[in-house]
């Protein structure tokens, strides 16, 4: 790509006044570095990644307000997390956080174990057993 | 506390904290000399493992496997250490700062105050350096940002312990002997042999092969998932080739610029040639990405575009093919 090509399109950089570097080439086609704002085509996808979370963001809050969901669901689609990351983040087996997504089951949970959630989202036990997706 | 350590913003964290903790010893090398010796040129696809619900695919080697070939060939030798106990991982950092050693650090990007809110992922495979402590927050330079910031105690823990895929552990590293002499000749050869190696293997995970192995699968999403999640993948595809600066036209560009370096060491002609060829190599990356993103925009609705992503995405894979194979000839 040529240093006068690089796209200088507005993104998601901005909001922490960062720029990025890239490897141009001159007028000579001699490599040389150059910063950049953003590039539309990147922001696309940044943007319909992000779009996509928070649509399941929204179910999830839906499903706990329908009681169909623990509210485990929604903080871990809130901490863009998956099962595998939030185990991790706990230190339960999979099959164990995935019987806690159930309403019914959350309700059983020890403290110490809500404790363990509450942590992995930065919140506390009580903002986790009071949310009702409302 | 604060080291005497000079921060480069560059294109990709790894090349960048190994180029800037080498020029702290004395040994001025590019970022793209790192990449290069350091075969950082990769392409491999998971299609069993799922990462923000799309398959894996990496334009980039294991973290931390550039730094380390890199060193190896250049006969440096590295120190990695990881830490069970977060608290023990502070105070071996601290040590290190005490003994005026600036610390590379792998990180998850989550949790990294400073970061953009779209880019904070689960992540785990990032680099930055460590080079002081000042009233209780630690000095950080990190590589793809344009300034140095700083991390208070608990959000660096947090950082260095983040967990899923590919944890850190607390891992961290720094050079601990760079010879006097080096070979850079032998060290760029071996560099590139390693990276045809590599793209042009045998099997169908690895290099050019699976670039035609999801080139080929694209129609087939479409077919089977429907647009909706076809284009979150082809997302997936275009945020790992372009996420700050890294993967697809990216990584050409700076392999391009290794090439152009190389032939000027190894008074090869030939590497300047080709390394005009992977330049345009990195444009067609671009140029794919650039299409991709305007099936989301739906503003190319033809019912044939996943067809024609896949051609294309063959054709760029034709081209690497040659490429490497040219290149594995003129060294």
């Amino acid at each position: 790509m040529k240093k006068q090509d690089l796209p200088q399109d507005e993104s998601n950089l901005k909001s922490a006044n960062m720029t990025e570097v890239l490897y141009v080439t001159d007028e000579n086609d001699n490599y040389t570095t150059a910063n950049s704002t953003g590039w539309d085509a990147k922001k696309a996808a940044l943007d319909e990644s992000m779009e996509l979370i928070h649509e399941r963001i929204q179910d999830a809050k839906q499903n706990v307000a329908n009681n169909i969901a623990s509210p485990i669901v929604y903080f871990m689609e809130l901490n863009k997390m998956d099962l595998p990351v939030l185990a991790s983040y706990v230190g339960m087996w999979q099959w164990r956080v995935k019987r806690h997504f159930k309403p019914g089951k959350f309700k059983t949970l020890s403290e110490t174990t809500l404790k363990k959630y509450a942590d992995a989202f930065g919140i506390s036990v009580d903002e986790l057993k009071n949310f009702d997706g409302k | 506390m604060k080291l005497n350590f000079e921060h480069h913003q560059t294109a990709h964290c790894e090349n960048g904290v190994a180029s800037n903790l080498l020029l702290n010893k004395g040994l001025k090398l590019s970022e793209p000399m790192i990449f290069g010796i350091g075969s950082g040129l990769f392409f491999v696809y998971l299609p069993f493992l799922k990462v923000n619900f799309a398959p894996g695919f990496s334009y980039r080697p294991m973290p931390g496997a550039i730094f380390s070939k890199a060193a190896k060939r250049l006969g440096i030798k590295i120190k990695r250490e990881k830490f069970s106990n977060p608290k023990d991982a502070q105070k071996a950092l601290e040590r290190n700062l005490e003994q005026n050693i600036p610390t590379g650090l792998q990180v998850g990007v989550f949790n990294l105050t400073y970061f953009p809110e779209e880019y904070k992922f689960h992540f785990n495979a990032h680099n930055l350096v460590v080079y002081g402590k000042e009233e209780g927050n630690f000095l950080i330079s990190d590589p793809v940002m344009d300034y140095v910031t700083s991390l208070s105690e608990s959000e660096l823990e947090k950082v260095r312990y983040a967990k899923g895929a590919l944890p850190p552990k607390g891992h961290m590293y720094y050079p601990i002997y760079v010879p006097e002499n080096i070979n850079l000749e032998e060290a760029i050869k071996k560099g590139i042999k390693d990276t045809c190696k590599n793209m042009l293997a045998p099997v169908p995970l690895i290099g050019v092969k699976a670039m035609r192995w999801v080139a080929r699968s694209i129609p087939k999403w479409a077919e089977k998932k429907g647009s909706k999640v076809t284009n979150h993948y082809l997302g997936q595809l275009i945020r790992m080739q372009e996420e700050i600066g890294t993967g697809g036209g990216g990584f050409r560009f700076i392999y391009g610029a290794f090439l152009q370096e190389a032939s000027v060491i190894l008074k090869n002609d030939q590497l300047k040639e080709l390394s005009k060829e992977i330049t345009a190599i990195g444009d067609l990356w671009r140029d794919f990405a650039v299409d991709i993103a305007r099936v989301y925009k739906n503003r190319n609705s033809k019912s044939n575009i996943y067809q024609e992503l896949s051609k294309t995405m063959l054709h760029i894979a034709d081209l690497e093919e040659a490429f490497y194979k040219k290149l594995r000839n003129a060294i």
